[in-house]
């Protein structure tokens, strides 16, 4: 296809060309970096999580008497584990994606520093078969410890602690983290096992460096434990936490009990954000249908107007795809010129919101992905123009219009 | 003259149904985008106390210690403040008034056989509170200074809560049960919730939505051992037990400076004390901040960066659609030069061409901005039904109404502009010669 004769009509037409030029370079500034937005919160509603997801139930109790959580804990699990279908249960504190942040900032060190506050758990005895935790080195807490451990103002008076792979591999890297010491607040811990990595209480707070740092400990019933974990099959999670909530209503008359499933409560901590990756969508198909409309319309303007060209150029012995192909090819040249100028608006958009918001820097590959999809839609725009051009009848060309 | 081009433009826009339904259609769905998010923006960055909040100043001081500072970077200050020093500065009485103030979830247990027990937002706060951030009553009033200093058992409920409780009566002198504690009930509070509910920034609970359930004198609801939500230390621990003397922040301090002197005055004494403090050996570091309410608000960035975003990207869309509209617009004014020929031939000046087309361009406004606004109602409807906290927030006001127009008006004739131009430059003799 020669492109001189339509870089010349282009020429003289320079406002509507210029016009589509900056259409599709918007359109391409905008769905690269909406794209990119997408992606990341799809990945973070996505984020791993090293529990049973799937199994858990999750029934908090609040406003119980704190003097009586040594008795109402252990009498509150046996009634618990008399409900059919449940396979484990305990006491926890609390739980990833709770919201409710309980964070330290430990150390390799007696007096060092650290910049990552870890979410802080305590599990009551059986809290890892109740999780689901997956043990990767070391070993789970025994009955010893749970026994000999508490806490006093949200530290632990025992001795031991489950760290995280992620953790694991920050602290000590290259190093095995079982038998090491975490510090924090004047006090240590040894670690004796590794899990694979648990999601904070609320890693948006968090932030990248504190998603994946948690600890667990052992603890004794105490009044802070708060949440009740269930294990079950997935079928039964609806009917176990309908009849957990009963059975604890009953036996903690004026305490405020809730229940739902974990499932539940992973969709509840990301529903902004799948909120917003609706109305993200929503915009960009909007704006694509708009853009193609566009290209539509100035097409079809464009080829009426060089009906008699069109004739002609039939006339002297163009062929039908002749046509079709010289206006794709002109889209083609004015969707390449628009996608040039939107990867570096895209680019530009994404400096200036990584400077004004918490953004991060857009990947390379995001810009060629929208600069293809542009392209495509600016050919899908303009064949339905182009069809119509190419069944213009060379005797067009004899007829003063 | 203005009835001839409206008449002259409907005929046009009436020739090519598609391209004007397409023309408006675009306009409209791109206004609809931005007025949605700009409600929703809009919304949520206004002033929480309109005609107060220009008094209200939030102090902060920084009791950390050098070498663990707040923030890592340790620019920062502490953005709440230990009982000691607020205690301090509220009984220096530098400012009108001055308030203390802590959030609390609190277990309300309705009068036995009434229902079961429930959680509410509880707010622990000093006497001031009312006054200050003119908190209206519909019975009885708040409680005194004189209340605070003698730890008394009374509370302010909010006017809902009295709904539930008591069928909506004066229930001021009746006792309400918090915590498994009871209170005297001393007000009731018309419907009142700030929108953010700035003084709850960093406290705990959402920054919009409803308002508190119920009010306590902070130091009476700390006798019963009712906990603050959020502490922060920096000592070795917090001594949970004796939260009023540990190392910890946990309160929120607000005063109200009627003017720039009294401000420059209350930043001198603020300063001062930093100093004394310092010099006592309690304080590491002598800076000081004082923010007034709305500016307190920007830098803490209480409105969602994800609403902000969503602006950004609606306006983006917005152009997107100005530009496509001109586009359109062009592509028909350019198909018609045989017409403009012959009008301009028979004496119609450039000027009249260019006010005809503008007209055009304005009618696709006011259609845009028409359609806008339905979609604006559809995209407000959607928000209500997300499980945002402000969703409840989500409506169309006046202002937005007619905002609505004005942006549909000057998107449409910014978008009329070039193809009037065009138009209006086109020559009559080469378009009549061609016929």
């Amino acid at each position: 296809m020669e492109i001189r004769p339509i870089l010349s009509s282009l020429r003289r037409h320079r406002i509507p060309a210029v016009l589509i030029v900056l259409e599709i370079a918007l359109a391409c500034a905008v769905l690269g970096n909406a794209v990119f937005m997408i992606g990341q919160r799809m990945a973070s509603i996505h984020w791993s999580n090293g529990i049973d997801e799937a199994g858990i139930s999750v029934i908090t109790v609040n406003g119980t008497d704190p003097a009586l959580a040594a008795s109402g804990i252990p009498r509150d699990l046996a009634a618990l584990r008399g409900i059919a279908g449940v396979t484990a249960v305990a006491a926890v504190t609390s739980m990833p994606l709770d919201q409710n942040p309980a964070l330290t900032g430990f150390t390799t060190t007696p007096d060092g520093k650290t910049t990552v506050n870890t979410s802080v758990y305590f599990l009551g005895s059986g809290g890892e078969q109740a999780l689901g935790l997956h043990l990767l080195q070391g070993r789970f807490f025994n009955a010893d410890e749970y026994a000999d451990s508490g806490l006093k103002d949200f530290q632990s008076t025992g001795h031991v602690l489950l760290v995280t792979q992620s953790d694991a591999q920050r602290l000590w890297p290259g190093q095995g983290a079982l038998g090491k010491t975490l510090y924090a607040n004047g006090k240590s811990w040894t670690v004796v096992g590794v899990v694979s990595d648990v999601l904070a209480q609320d890693p948006k707070f968090s932030g990248p460096g504190g998603r994946y740092s948690s600890v667990f400990y052992p603890s004794r019933p105490d009044s802070m434990m708060g949440d009740y974990v269930l294990h079950s099959a997935p079928q039964d999670r609806d009917r176990v936490v309908r009849e957990a909530v009963q059975a604890l209503g009953r036996l903690e008359p004026g305490a405020v009990v809730e229940g739902e499933t974990y499932a539940q409560m992973r969709t509840d901590y990301f529903a902004d954000t799948s909120s917003m990756v609706w109305m993200l969508v929503l915009v960009c198909v909007v704006m694509l249908a708009v853009t193609a409309f566009g290209i539509v319309g100035l097409t079809s303007f464009w080829v009426g107007q060089r009906r008699r060209q069109i004739g002609i150029r039939r006339a002297v012995g163009a062929t039908r795809s002749h046509i079709l192909q010289y206006f794709q090819t002109e889209n083609l040249l004015l969707s390449t010129a628009g996608v040039v100028l939107g990867m570096v608006l895209a680019f530009g958009i994404n400096l200036y919101l990584m400077q004004r918001y918490e953004v991060a820097r857009m990947p390379w590959y995001y810009l060629p992905v929208s600069a293809v999809a542009l392209w495509l839609l600016g050919q899908l725009a303009v064949l339905g123009p182009a069809l119509r051009a190419a069944q213009v009848p060379p005797v067009v060309a004899t007829r003063s219009v | 003259m203005f009835g001839y081009y409206l008449d002259l433009a409907l005929r046009s826009l009436k020739r090519n149904k598609v391209l004007t339904a397409l023309m408006v259609l675009a306009l409209a769905l791109g206004i609809g985008a931005t007025i949605t998010t700009l409600t929703v923006l809009r919304l949520l960055s206004g002033d929480p106390l309109p005609g107060k909040s220009a008094q209200l100043f939030y102090p902060q001081l920084d009791p950390y210690p050098a070498n663990q500072p707040f923030s890592r970077s340790g620019k920062r200050m502490p953005f709440l403040m230990s009982y000691i020093d607020a205690m301090n500065l509220i009984h220096a009485h530098k400012a009108e008034r001055q308030a203390a103030m802590a959030m609390s979830q609190v277990k309300l247990t309705p009068p036995s056989g009434t229902g079961k027990p429930f959680y509410a937002q509880g707010v622990l706060a000093t006497a001031d509170f009312f006054p200050m951030f003119d908190a209206p009553f519909r019975y009885g009033s708040g409680w005194s200074a004189a209340d605070d200093d003698s730890r008394a058992q009374v509370a302010v409920i909010a006017g809902d809560l009295n709904d539930r409780l008591f069928g909506g009566a004066n229930s001021v002198g009746r006792m309400v049960r918090i915590e498994d504690h009871d209170f005297r009930i001393v007000g009731v509070l018309r419907a009142w919730a700030p929108q953010p509910r700035f003084y709850a920034v960093h406290l705990g609970g959402h920054s919009y939505g409803k308002g508190d359930a119920v009010f306590l004198p902070l130091q009476g609801a700390r006798v019963d051992g009712l906990m603050p939500s959020t502490m922060m230390g920096y000592g070795k621990s917090i001594d949970v037990e004796h939260l009023e003397s540990a190392p910890a922040i946990w309160l929120g301090l607000w005063v109200q400076l009627p003017d720039a002197a009294d401000v420059a005055a209350y930043k001198l004494f603020l300063g001062n004390y930093a100093k004394e403090q310092v010099a006592l050996g309690r304080f590491q570091k002598s800076r000081t901040a004082l923010s007034g309410l709305m500016a307190w608000m920007r830098s803490e960035h209480v409105v969602p960066e994800d609403v902000r975003l969503q602006a950004g990207l609606a306006f983006g869309f917005l152009l997107i659609c100005v530009v496509n509209t001109v586009g359109l617009l062009l592509a028909k004014c350019l198909r018609r030069s045989r017409e403009i020929g012959v009008r301009r031939a028979l004496g119609a000046s450039r000027g009249a061409i260019f006010a005809q087309f503008m007209v055009e361009a304005g009618i696709v406004g006011v259609a845009g901005g028409v359609l806008g606004l339905v979609f604006a109602e559809l995209g407000l409807w959607g928000i209500r039904h997300q499980p945002a906290q402000y969703a409840d927030l989500a409506r169309l006001d006046l202002t937005m109404f007619l905002f609505t127009f004005v942006v549909a008006l000057v998107a449409s004739l910014v978008a009329g502009l070039l193809p009037a131009w065009r138009a209006c430059a086109v020559a009559p003799a080469p378009q009549l010669k061609d016929a």
